[in-house]
C-alpha cells in the first residue's frame, strides 16, 4: 500500500473542473497595519461595504456544498471583524479546516478562547511590519513584546505557533535577527516568504527586490540556523521568482482549486485578480458560488489552454507550470495572456533580469533607495493612486 | 526505523483532520494550508487510526472488512510512513 497523493497535483487543469477545493475569505480591507509590501489593491478604499455575516455564511454553506474544503480567514485584517467567531463556528460545523491568518493585533486571551471553542484549526501568525517590528525586536520595544503575548497564547490554546515573515530587501540582511526571534517567540514552524510583487508591493517594487547576493547570503544564514535548531523547528524558505528561470504554477491554473472572495463580496481566482482588465469579476451578492465557479466568464477565461499564446501555446512544460501568473504578465507585459516574464523563454524576460539588475544597484548604493518615497499601505494613500506602475518600466 | 510494535496505538496526529470527502470521492487528510488526497487502502488504514485501536486491532478490522489475509506487513510499512510524515502519532 502507498501514501496518498498530493491534491494540487492530482486536479487536472482541463477539460474536467473539479471544486474550489481552497476557500480564501478576505473578510476586510481594515487592518491597523500598513505594509508596504501587501498584496492587497493599493485602491482597496474605494471598494463597497463589507458583506454581512449573513452573507459570509452563506457563502461558506455554497461553497462548501461544491466541495471546499480548505477555508483561509484574511483580510485585512481579520479579527477587526466582530463576528469572526460566528464566521468559524459555522465554517467548522460545515466541516471546513479552518486557518486564520492574522498579524496577532487584536488576538486577545477571551478572543482566541471564543475561536478555539468554535472550532478554529490553526492560527499563523504574521510579522507584517517586519522593518518596524525587526527595530522593536532589536530594542525590545512594544510591538515585539504584543508579539511575545499572542506567541504564547498560540501555544497556550493547543495550537502549534507557525509564524510568517515577509522578506524585503530592506529586511533580508537581518535573516539570523528574524529567525532568532522566531525562536525567541517559540515558533515551531517559519515561513521566510520574499515579496510577491502585486499591489502595494508592486507600487513599491524597485525599493524592496533583493539583490541575489542578499538572497544568497539569506539562504546560507537559513541553512546555518536549520542546522543548529534541527528538530525542533522547521524553516521553509520561498525564493522570489524574479530569480527564477520558470514560473511558479500560480494557482495550479486559475479557476483550478482556489477561490477567494474579496471584503465587499467580489469572486476572484486568485488573490490578486482583481487588477486584471477585462475580467468581469462576479460578485457572490448576485450570484450564487455554484454559478460563480462553473458558468461565469471570469472563472473559465484562464482555464484549459486556449487563452495561452506562443511561447506558452506548443511547450512542453504547459501543463506543469500553466505559463505562470497572469497577473505578473498582465503587470510587467501590460498582456494577462502573454508567457509569465519570470520564465526565460518568455520573449520578455528582459523586463524581470533588467529589475533584478537595478536592485542589484539599488542595494549597493544605500543613496539609491532613497530616490523613490516607500508608499506604506493605508485609506488615505490609497484614495488617489499617483503612479499606478510604481515606476516599474523603463 | 525500529519495528513498530503489534500493541501501538496509531491516532491521527494533533491538530490534523481525517474525513471523507464526497466531492473528491475519498478520505482527505486536513493539515495547516494543506491536503493530501489518501488512496482507498491508506484511507482505510487511516479512518482506523482512533488512539483506542493497537495496530494488531486495526489489522484485524481490515483483514475482517475486506475479507483478506496477510495484510499486516502492508498495514504496518503505511503506518510507519505516516508517523513519518507526521500524518499520525503514537498514544499510551
Amino acid at each position: 500500500m502507498s501514501g496518498g497523493t498530493q491534491t494540487a497535483a492530482a486536479q487536472p487543469a482541463a477539460p474536467g473542473v473539479g471544486p474550489p477545493l481552497w476557500l480564501l475569505l478576505e473578510l476586510t480591507y481594515r487592518c491597523p497595519l500598513h505594509c508596504v509590501f501587501c498584496y492587497n489593491p493599493t485602491d482597496f478604499a474605494r471598494t463597497g461595504p463589507e458583506l454581512s455575516t449573513a452573507d459570509w455564511l452563506r457563502v461558506l454553506r455554497e461553497a462548501r456544498a461544491l466541495g471546499a474544503v480548505q477555508l483561509g480567514l484574511s483580510g485585512g485584517e481579520p479579527l477587526v471583524r466582530e463576528d469572526l467567531e460566528a464566521i468559524v463556528a459555522e465554517a467548522h460545523a460545515l466541516g471546513f479546516y479552518i486557518n486564520l491568518i492574522t498579524s496577532g493585533v487584536g488576538l486577545t486571551r477571551a478572543r482566541i478562547a471564543a475561536l478555539k471553542a468554535a472550532g478554529l484549526d490553526h492560527i499563523q501568525l504574521s510579522f507584517q511590519d517586519s522593518t518596524r517590528e525587526m527595530n522593536d525586536f532589536l530594542s525590545s520595544t512594544r510591538t515585539f513584546e504584543l508579539k511575545s503575548q499572542v506567541a504564547a497564547l498560540i501555544r497556550e490554546f493547543g495550537y502549534p505557533m507557525v509564524l510568517n515573515v515577509v522578506l524585503h530587501r530592506l529586511n533580508i540582511d537581518h535573516v539570523a535577527e528574524i529567525l532568532a526571534m522566531a525562536e525567541a517567540l517559540g515558533a515551531q514552524y517559519v515561513e521566510l516568504a520574499n515579496t510577491q510583487y502585486y499591489g502595494w508591493a508592486w507600487r513599491n517594487r524597485e525599493q524592496l527586490l533583493p539583490s541575489r547576493a542578499q538572497l544568497e547570503r539569506a539562504e546560507a544564514a537559513t541553512q546555518r540556523f536549520r542546522e543548529r535548531v534541527a528538530g525542533r523547528m522547521q524553516i521553509y524558505f520561498v525564493v522570489p521568482d524574479y530569480f527564477e528561470t520558470r514560473p511558479k504554477p500560480c494557482m495550479n491554473g486559475l479557476g483550478s482549486v482556489f477561490l477567494a472572495i474579496a471584503p465587499d463580496g467580489i469572486a476572484m481566482p486568485c488573490h490578486a485578480a482583481r487588477m486584471l482588465p477585462g475580467l468581469d469579476l462576479p460578485s457572490v451578492r448576485a450570484a450564487d458560488v455554484r454559478t460563480i465557479w462553473y458558468e461565469s466568464a471570469a472563472f473559465n477565461r484562464f482555464r484549459g489552454e486556449a487563452w495561452m499564446k506562443e511561447p506558452c501555446r506548443s511547450c512542453p512544460e504547459r501543463t506543469k507550470d500553466f505559463g505562470g501568473c497572469r497577473c505578473q504578465a498582465y503587470l510587467l507585459t501590460g498582456d494577462p495572456d502573454n508567457t509569465d516574464p519570470v520564465c526565460e523563454l518568455s520573449p520578455q524576460h528582459a523586463l524581470v533580469t533588467a529589475a533584478v539588475a537595478r536592485a542589484e544597484r539599488g542595494a549597493r548604493s544605500p543613496s539609491g533607495a532613497r530616490e523613490q518615497v516607500l508608499v506604506f499601505r493605508d485609506h488615505r494613500t490609497s484614495i488617489p493612486v499617483v503612479t499606478e506602475d510604481g515606476g516599474g518600466h523603463r | 526505523m525500529t519495528e513498530l510494535a503489534e500493541t501501538v496505538k496509531p491516532a491521527i496526529a494533533h491538530g490534523l483532520k481525517l474525513q471523507w470527502e464526497p466531492a473528491q470521492d475519498a478520505h482527505v487528510l486536513l493539515y495547516p494550508e494543506g491536503m493530501v488526497k489518501l488512496n482507498g487502502s491508506a484511507g482505510a488504514i487511516m479512518s482506523r487510526c482512533d488512539g483506542a485501536r493497537t495496530l494488531a486491532d486495526i489489522v484485524a478490522d481490515l483483514e475482517r472488512s475486506y475479507g483478506l489475509t496477510g495484510l499486516a506487513a502492508d498495514v504496518r510499512a503505511f503506518v510507519a510512513l505516516a508517523l513519518q510524515k507526521r500524518w499520525l502519532e503514537l498514544r499510551e
